[in-house]
Parts: C-alpha cells; sequence; structure tokens
C-alpha cells in the first residue's frame, strides 16, 4: 500500500547541507503495522513528514496505493491527507476553540466521509462519551491524544501516520493509548506507521524499521 | 461549500472562545466604519444643497453672458441678441430686506428660459399666467417659506409688498424667484438685467461681438459651484478628521487581528495538517474577515447615521456661519452612501488583516508554532521605522518649503502624524532604555525590562494615542488662537452700542429723525454694503460713516498714516486680509470697482481682518458709498448711547416703531450671538476630537486587553518567586501609566506643530486670513491630564482581573510548559 523508494532529503543549515535521509526505502502493506524508530536525528519524523506530503523530497519516490504522492502540488497533498491519511502527533494539535465532539467528527466531515455508526463505535471504544462537550484544554493528556487518535481515523484513512504519540504521556497511558489505536486500526484494515523512541512500544507492532544516519538500517 | 463551511466553523469558533477580541475587532471596525461614514454622511447633504443651489436658475452650472465690469447691463442688449439668433434668457438679481433679514431676489423670464437651466421646468409646470400678471408670484424653497409665512402671504420689503409665496421644492434655501419685470420694480432698476442665461444653440448665430460689441462675456459653465469652491477647505477639514479616526480604528482592528491570528497559528497549521489546501484555507479567512466586517460595516452605517444627525445641526451652522451656505437640517442619504460605507469597512478590515493575511499564505505547515512572536520579532522593525519616519518628516519639511497649496498644506499634517507615530517606537524605546539603566532594584530593572518588551504589542495603540492627542492640541490651540484673536477683533468690530435694522428706507428715515431728539443718543452711524464684482469674485463694499467710533476702535492690520482721514473724500479704501491675500493686493495698491455709474477708482489705504466671510470686502467712505451705489438699502444703522440709557431706548424704539428682537440689538446681545456662533462652529471639531479620543482610549484598552493573557508566562515566575498579585497588578498599571505619558508628552510638541501648520499654512490656504500663535499651557496640561485617566481607564480592567486572578491560573502557565 505504502512503497519508499530511494527517498533523501537534506536541509540548509549555517550554509552547509545536511542531508537527514540518504536513500530510504520502505513499505507498509494494508493492515500492517510498523515502528519506526531510531536515534535523535535520525530522520525519522523527516520521513514521516515527507510520506504526510508535509514536506517535498530532493529526489526518490512515494506511492500511496495508485498515488505518488511525490508528484502531487499543495492542494493535491491537502488532499490526501484529508482523504486517505490520519495523522497524530506527539502535541496532539487538537483545535483549542471546538469542543471534543466537533474535533471528533473535523476531519471526517471536511472529506465528505462522515459515518455515524463508525463514529459512535470510536466515541464507545475510546471512551470519549463523557467529554464530548469538553474543550481540549479540560482534557489530561492521555484523553487529548485519544481524542487525536479518533479524529485521525474517523474518515477511515488507508493508513495512519504517528508520530511519538505516547512522547507525552506517562507509561501506562501510553500503553493504553497504543493499544487502543493498534484496536482500531486493525478494526478499520488501515496501515499503520508510528514514529517512536520506545523499543517496548516498538515491539508491540507488527514490525519495526530502524533508520539510522538517514538510511533504513 | 461544505468543506468551506466546516473550516469557516472551526475558524468561527475561535471568536466564541475568545470573545473580548472578537468584541476589539468589532469595535475598531465599527468606530471606523461609523466615524468615517458620518462624515462622509455631513458632507454629501452639504454637497446636495451646493447643487440645489447651483441648479437655481442658472448659477454656475449654466452658460451665461456677464457685463465685462460686473454691472448691470440695458435689457435692450437681450432683444438684439435674441433677434441675432442667441439663445438667452435675461435674469435680474439683487438682495430685499425683509423683516430685518436679507434674501436673495432673482428675476427671470420664463418664457424664455432655457429648458435645460436647473429649475426652469419647476416654473413651467406651475401656471405661466399666474407667474408673470401682476400680483405674480414668489417662488421659494419649504426652508424659506417657513421663515416668510405661508403661501399666498404677501411679505414687504422696503415697503413694497412682494408677490404671493408659492413653495417650489426643487429650489435653494434663501432665493426668491419673481418675474423679471416685478424684481426691477421691486429693485428699482428698470429696464435693467444682472446676467443673460445662455440655452443650448438650435440654429447658428451671430457672433457675440457683432451684438454686443465688447460689453459682454461669456462665462462657460463650471462643475463645481461657487460654493463647492468656497467650502472645499470646510470638508477638506472634515474628511481629514473621519480618515484620522477611521485609521485610529484600523489600528483597533490591526492589533486583534494580529493577535487572533498568532493565537490561531497552532490551529491553522493543523487545519493544513488535515487536509485544508492553503488555497481554501485562505480563502476561508478572507470570507470570515469580510463576513465580519459586513455586519460591522452595517452596524457602523447606522452609528454613523446617528453621528451624521447628530452633528448636522452644527455642521449647517458652521457652514451657514463662515460661508453663508444654507443646508437642510435634516439628512437625506444617497443609497451610494450605504454601498460605500459597507465598502470601506471590507476594504479597512482587509487593508489591517492585510499582513496578517500574507503571513498565513505563507505560512510553512511544518515551522513550529510560535505565538507571541509578533510582539518580539519588532526590533529589527524599530530600526527600518524610524529611517521611515525620518523620509517622511523629510517630505513634510519639503512640502513646507515649496508647497502652496491647501491640498500642500493638509499633506505636510498628514506627514508630521505619520512620521511622528513611526519614531514613536524609537521614542518610547529609548525612554524606557533609559530608564532601565538608571534602575538598581531587581524589580525596578525588571519593570523597564519588561515595559521594553511589551512595547511592540502595545506600540499601534500609542501610535493611536499619540495621533488623538497630538489632533487635539493642535486643533485646541487653533481653537484658542482664534477663539481669542476674535474676541479682540469683536470689540473693534462692534463698537457702536446699539444696531438697529429698518424694515425699509422711508422707516429708517423716521428712526433717525426721532433719534435726533434724544439727547441720550451721543451719535448716529449710518452703515450700509453693496455687492459688486472684482477680479472676476463678488466682494461686498461696505460703507463706514466718518467717525470717531471707527477711527477709534475698527482694527487695521496695515495702514497709511491718517487711514482714516483719506477715506473721507470716497478715492481711498480698506481692503479685507483675505482680499488682500487673494488678489495680491498691497497699501498704495489702486483697484477699480464696478458701480452702476462706471467703474470706480480706489486707493488701498489700509488692510483689515474680516474673519469669518467667505467673500473679500472693502470699505469706503459711507457717504461715497451711497453717491456710487444709489440703490444701497440704508436700512441698517449703528449708535452710541450713554450704557445706562440703552435699555430705556431700545424699549422706546420698540415701542414707537414696532421693532423687534431681529431689529433692534444692544451691543453685549450681538456679542453674545457672534460668539455662539463662532463656538458652534467648532463644536463638530470638538466633537470629532472628543470621538477620536475615545477611539484612542478604546484602541489602548482592547490591545491591553488583548495582551493581558499572553503576559501571564511573564508575570507567573515572578508571583512564583513572592510577588503579591496586588504587587504585581500595581506595576502592570505603572507600566501603562509610564508609556502613556511618554506618548503624551511627545505628543505635546507634536501637537503644536499641527497647530502652527493649521494656522499658518491650512488657515491661510483655506480662508485667507492668518492668526497669531498662541501656547496654552493650562490646555495642555490638561491634556496630559485627560491623556493619563485615558491610560488608567484602560488599564484598569486587565489589571484588575490581573489582581483578583485565581492562584490557579498562574499554576497552569508551568503546568503547559512542559
Amino acid at each position: 500500500m505504502l512503497r519508499v523508494t530511494g527517498l533523501t532529503k537534506s536541509y540548509r543549515s549555517a550554509g552547509e547541507d545536511i542531508a537527514v535521509l540518504r536513500g530510504v526505502d520502505l513499505a507498509v502493506a494494508t493492515g500492517e503495522s510498523v515502528a519506526l524508530s531510531g536515534e535523535s536525528g535520525s530522520g525519522k519524523s523527516t520521513l514521516l513528514h515527507l510520506i504526510a506530503g508535509l514536506d517535498a523530497a530532493d529526489s526518490g519516490e512515494i506511492a500511496l496505493a495508485d498515488t505518488v504522492v511525490s508528484h502531487l502540488n499543495d492542494a493535491g497533498r491537502a488532499e490526501l491527507r484529508r482523504d486517505r491519511l490520519g495523522l497524530v502527533f506527539q502535541q496532539f494539535n487538537l483545535i483549542p476553540s471546538l469542543t471534543v465532539a466537533d474535533n471528533l467528527v473535523f476531519q471526517s466531515r471536511i472529506a465528505g466521509r462522515h459515518d455515524a455508526a463508525w463514529h459512535d463505535e470510536l466515541v464507545e471504544r475510546l471512551g470519549l462519551k463523557s467529554l464530548l462537550r469538553r474543550y481540549p484544554e479540560q482534557l489530561s493528556g492521555g484523553q487529548q491524544q485519544r481524542v487525536a487518535i479518533g479524529r485521525a481515523l474517523a474518515p477511515k484513512p488507508l493508513l495512519l501516520l504517528a508520530d511519538e504519540p505516547t512522547g507525552n504521556l506517562d507509561e501506562d497511558t501510553a500503553d493504553e493509548v497504543l493499544a487502543l489505536a493498534r484496536d482500531l486500526v486493525t478494526r478499520t484494515g488501515c496501515g499503520f506507521l508510528m514514529v517512536t523512541h520506545s523499543a517496548r512500544l516498538a515491539a508491540t507492532l507488527d514490525r519495526q524499521v530502524t533508520l539510522h544516519a538517514g538510511i533504513v538500517a | 461549500m461544505r468543506r468551506a463551511l466546516w473550516i469557516l466553523a472551526v475558524l468561527l469558533s475561535h471568536w466564541r472562545r475568545h470573545p473580548m477580541q472578537l468584541a476589539t475587532l468589532l469595535i475598531g471596525l465599527i468606530s471606523a466604519t461609523a466615524l468615517w461614514s458620518g462624515v462622509q454622511a455631513l458632507n454629501q447633504q452639504a454637497r446636495i444643497a451646493y447643487d440645489r443651489a447651483a441648479a437655481t436658475f442658472g448659477g454656475s452650472r449654466t452658460a451665461m453672458l456677464v457685463a465685462r465690469d460686473g454691472a448691470t447691463f440695458p435689457q435692450t442688449l437681450f432683444v438684439d441678441l435674441r433677434r441675432a439668433g442667441w439663445p438667452v434668457s435675461p435674469m435680474l438679481e439683487g438682495r430685499v430686506q425683509i423683516d430685518g433679514r436679507s434674501f436673495r431676489l432673482l428675476g427671470v423670464e420664463p418664457v424664455t428660459l432655457p429648458s435645460e437651466v436647473g429649475n426652469a421646468p419647476a416654473v413651467g409646470r406651475g401656471s405661466l399666467q399666474s407667474f408673470i400678471t401682476p400680483p405674480g408670484e414668489m417662488l421659494v424653497a419649504p426652508e424659506t417659506l417657513r421663515d416668510l409665512g405661508k403661501e399666498g402671504e404677501r411679505p414687504e420689503a422696503n415697503g413694497t409688498s412682494l408677490p404671493p409665496l408659492r413653495v417650489q421644492a426643487e429650489l435653494a434655501p434663501g432665493a426668491l424667484i419673481v418675474d423679471i419685470g416685478i424684481a426691477q420694480d421691486i429693485l428699482k432698476m428698470p429696464g435693467q438685467v444682472s446676467r443673460l442665461l445662455v440655452g443650448k444653440a438650435k440654429a447658428p448665430h451671430a457672433a457675440l461681438e457683432s451684438v454686443a460689441g465688447d460689453k459682454l462675456r461669456l462665462v462657460e459653465p463650471s462643475a463645481e459651484s461657487d460654493l463647492e469652491r468656497l467650502t472645499d477647505s470646510f470638508h477638506l477639514n472634515l474628511t481629514a478628521f473621519g480618515l484620522l479616526s477611521f485609521f485610529v480604528g484600523l489600528f483597533i482592528v490591526n492589533s486583534a487581528i494580529g493577535l487572533a491570528f498568532e493565537q490561531r497559528l497552532p490551529m491553522l497549521r493543523t487545519l493544513r495538517a488535515c487536509g485544508v489546501s492553503a488555497r481554501m484555507l485562505n480563502t476561508v479567512l478572507v470570507i470570515e474577515l469580510v463576513s465580519l466586517a459586513l455586519v460591522a460595516g452595517l452596524v457602523g452605517l447606522v452609528c454613523g447615521y446617528f453621528i451624521a444627525a447628530a452633528l448636522l445641526p452644527d455642521v449647517a451652522a458652521s457652514l451657514r456661519g463662515l460661508y453663508g451656505a444654507q443646508i437642510p437640517g435634516q439628512l437625506s442619504l444617497k443609497p451610494v452612501w450605504w454601498f460605500a460605507g459597507v465598502a470601506i469597512s471590507i476594504l479597512g478590515a482587509l487593508a489591517a488583516a492585510a499582513a496578517s493575511l500574507a503571513k498565513a499564505i505563507r505560512m510553512p505547515v511544518l515551522a513550529t508554532a510560535q505565538p507571541q512572536a509578533w510582539q518580539q520579532a519588532q526590533r529589527r522593525w524599530l530600526l527600518l521605522q524610524s529611517a521611515a519616519a525620518l523620509a517622511v518628516f523629510a517630505v513634510a519639511a519639503g512640502l513646507i518649503w515649496f508647497g502652496d497649496s491647501l491640498i500642500a498644506g493638509f499633506a505636510v499634517l498628514a506627514a508630521l502624524m505619520l512620521g511622528a507615530a513611526l519614531i514613536l517606537p524609537m521614542v518610547l524605546q529609548v525612554a524606557l532604555a533609559f530608564g532601565q539603566r538608571s534602575a538598581r532594584a531587581p524589580v525596578g530593572i525588571w519593570f523597564w525590562a519588561d515595559s521594553r518588551q511589551q512595547l511592540s504589542g502595545l506600540s499601534l495603540a500609542l501610535m493611536a494615542l499619540l495621533l488623538a492627542l497630538a489632533v487635539n492640541v493642535g486643533v485646541g490651540t487653533m481653537v484658542e488662537s482664534f477663539n481669542r484673536t476674535f474676541l479682540v477683533w469683536l470689540d473693534g468690530r462692534l463698537a457702536a452700542d446699539v444696531y438697529v435694522s429698518a424694515a425699509s428706507d422711508q422707516q429708517a428715515k423716521e428712526i433717525k429723525a426721532w433719534l435726533r431728539d434724544q439727547p441720550e443718543v451721543q451719535a448716529i452711524l449710518p452703515g450700509g454694503r453693496a455687492d459688486t464684482q472684482l477680479g472676476g469674485a463678488p466682494i461686498e463694499v461696505l460703507g463706514l460713516p466718518d467717525h470717531a467710533t471707527y477711527r477709534d476702535n475698527w482694527p487695521l492690520l496695515e495702514n497709511v498714516a491718517n487711514a482714516w482721514v483719506r477715506l473721507r473724500p470716497g478715492d481711498t479704501c480698506l481692503v479685507s486680509e483675505q482680499l488682500s491675500r487673494r488678489m495680491k493686493l498691497a497699501i498704495g495698491d489702486h483697484i477699480e470697482v464696478p458701480a452702476p455709474g462706471g467703474n470706480w477708482p480706489l486707493e488701498i489705504v489700509g488692510i483689515y481682518a474680516d474673519y469669518g466671510n467667505p467673500k473679500g470686502q472693502i470699505a469706503v467712505n459711507f457717504a461715497a458709498l451711497t453717491r456710487r451705489f444709489p440703490q444701497t438699502p440704508m436700512t441698517r444703522m449703528g449708535l452710541r448711547v450713554a450704557p445706562d440709557k440703552i435699555a430705556p431706548l431700545i424699549t422706546a424704539l420698540q415701542e414707537k416703531f414696532g421693532l423687534d428682537d431681529r431689529n433692534i440689538a444692544d451691543q453685549a446681545r450681538m456679542k453674545t450671538e457672534s460668539k455662539r456662533v463662532f463656538n458652534r462652529t467648532f463644536s463638530v471639531t470638538a466633537a470629532l476630537n472628543a470621538f477620536t479620543l475615545g477611539v484612542a482610549g478604546i484602541a489602548l484598552l482592547t490591545s491591553l486587553l488583548t495582551l493581558a493573557n499572553s503576559r501571564l508566562p511573564q508575570l507567573a515566575p515572578l508571583w512564583a518567586i513572592g510577588l503579591t498579585r496586588r504587587r504585581l497588578a500595581a506595576l502592570e498599571l505603572l507600566k501603562t501609566m509610564a508609556v502613556a505619558l511618554i506618548t503624551a508628552l511627545f505628543a505635546l510638541p507634536l501637537g503644536l506643530l499641527v497647530a502652527w501648520c493649521l494656522l499658518a499654512i491650512v488657515n491661510v490656504k483655506a480662508f485667507g486670513w492668518r492668526l497669531p500663535f498662541h501656547v496654552f499651557p493650562l490646555q495642555l496640561i490638561e491634556l496630559l491630564a485627560v491623556a493619563l485617566a485615558a491610560a488608567f481607564c484602560a488599564a484598569a480592567l486587565p489589571v484588575a482581573r490581573l489582581a483578583r486572578m485565581q492562584p490557579a491560573s498562574l499554576i497552569r502557565i508551568f503546568v503547559n510548559e512542559r
């Protein structure tokens, strides 16, 4: 479903080109969950951002199902994120002025793929029923991340991308949140690619890929 | 579409969570639109009135033939020209006194009146027979009818019964329209016409010179009436005020939108991450802004309407007092005003949001959100802004040096204020840095350092305060200077003790005869004035009797020795300051004044101040005036009377000759009335001044309110290390007062410079007279106090909130800083 081939990306810093990704190859099959790990600066987050179309690669190709991400313009990449991807961030990135209920339906609504039954199931499974009228600032970190996962999965994406989704959570909450995410991913049958520092959490997914100095180790 | 609505709903949800910010934005837009639209409504109302006046039977909108010397000419020329194929129609114009009040009488010839001449169809619609057959009809505007009586009544002028009144809605107020034959009788000018209106030629006609020789000249129609030209400065002044208030309002909008944008940056990035394209996001941002501007614009228009309605009586009084323009007291607005008001609100909102929208367009999805970065990133702008300020000051200096027009005068003012606003942050930065260097205690050092850090967030509001204060100082100084000069001048001009205006020449003779027998009357000073033209512009010729009252009191700005003695023979004159400036006349120059008997050569022996008179004026010996202008009404006179005999004499005159308050007035009442008119003239300015200062106060309040939340991360650590909330609140208040004080101190010299520009450049160009420049220290101290009071009021609410803030709110700052 996801195929990354020969991906390179460098940044210019202090007058010097720094190669972050130096020919990454990666594949994620439908329904597969993959942990992407590596030391700080190894290019994990950069790879995730490139797959999400948040940034453009220098060379190489990213293909999601029948779409070559690297060929898309800004509007095309926005459409890809809206219709085919779910994104979860370490900082939750909920919309502070919307209630939990509105945050949850936001992406599925703008994608035009709102499914009321699936929405109710998400609310139930994520344990958000009593929190629907609250605002993000009134939630704990774990609760906020559950809302973020719900928002990302509401449009039933092809692939869920998560960048250190448990980085701001304690161990128990992290386990709980990740278990929920895995369950829901299995339920939807989408692919799951998660960046994590934690070898313990990485071990709970189907496969681990380690990046080292910009290439898959 | 549905997608866009969802995104719009998300964007709008920010305002639901931050109602104060929304209120700030709306208040800014409403204030800006209301003040701008209010001023435009006043201008539009006045222009409608000028159009009515200009369209009245061949105002400046009609081509006409006039005598080369500006005097009347024989009717036979009209007959000759008609025979030669010229589509001309005669008109006679003069003034009549009705119940002591002066009206403009226009005699027209309805049969030949060209159909394209303004108001011509109005006469055609009425009964032509009853208009031209004695006693005829006198057409008047509804406003004039109210002054003169009821339809069908026949008022009297100079002992003659005028034709019955008939109302004609299209006419300009103050004009009386009669058949030309009747006008010639009333004005005692048989066979004379003032001008010939020229219609569209349907067939070729002979050359003008071949029929009329060099007696007549053709005056082409003008798009702008005399009244419009005269009042341009007044409306420019109003527009400048409206524009200033508009910009001050936009400062509020800019600050609110800037803050909202920074607070919404994480939201915007999340939206982009969720798949909203940059184009869609920016489109919806613009739609959101336009929707808000539309709502605020409509509310602003309604407020603007009420502001205009409240100010209209004063504006009408000012225009009547300054220019003799008659403006109806009721507001009637064209649809274009409503559309323009909404458009200006939307354009203003877009302009105020331009920087934020540009940031949104360039915003990379991945950059980390940096709320409030805009407040800290201003330092590099400070130098650029200061450099721009110096450039603008250079432009102002250039305009003072080379500019020679009213527009240049206003441009100097605009450049001065723009430059000062741009350089204000640097001035504050330097002053606060000096404070920081002088401080020793840690809290003191923090006080100054934090004030500097806070500056970029407050600078727009402080600029608004600076401009409002400077304009207040400038206009206040001008009005006070004018007031002081005017009072001294008035004492000289109103030197007689009692003023009488008889209903007719006959009654005036009877009154004079009676007065000669009254021992308490020390002198009878007859007065009179005639209208003529000089250099193509209308002027008044004022007749002054040869008496010590004038020699001792009449204020002259420049004169030759024994000017009053030299006035006696009737071959010299005094000229008003505005006429001398307009025509570049000086002492010793000679002028030729058109009079019924031919040109009157006069040598200028003095120049006098004539404040508030839009027309040029010359003063001559009264006896000479009556010789040269025999039709001059002799109805006016001044009396010198012992102070204790004034009241009994007025009572006796009223009883004996049936005079009412409009016909007789003592000096004290005349002065009180003049001062009342004077004060009313500036009441509009005072009201707009107050509005502008009020809006600036709101700008400061809203900036402080919107900054208040973002200040918590700076204040919480101080609270954590032991400063009480009350002390922190006091320090916050003190900081606001300190920057407001520095701003106000900077506004004082700027305001005095503005006053100098108004007095030395704008007034001279606008009115033709220059006032002496005075500084009023008490007024300046008062404004300093007002500025500090405004700052105190603006800071009070956020500071009170801080003082009462629960510790939990402060603790949250540390919890959020993961």
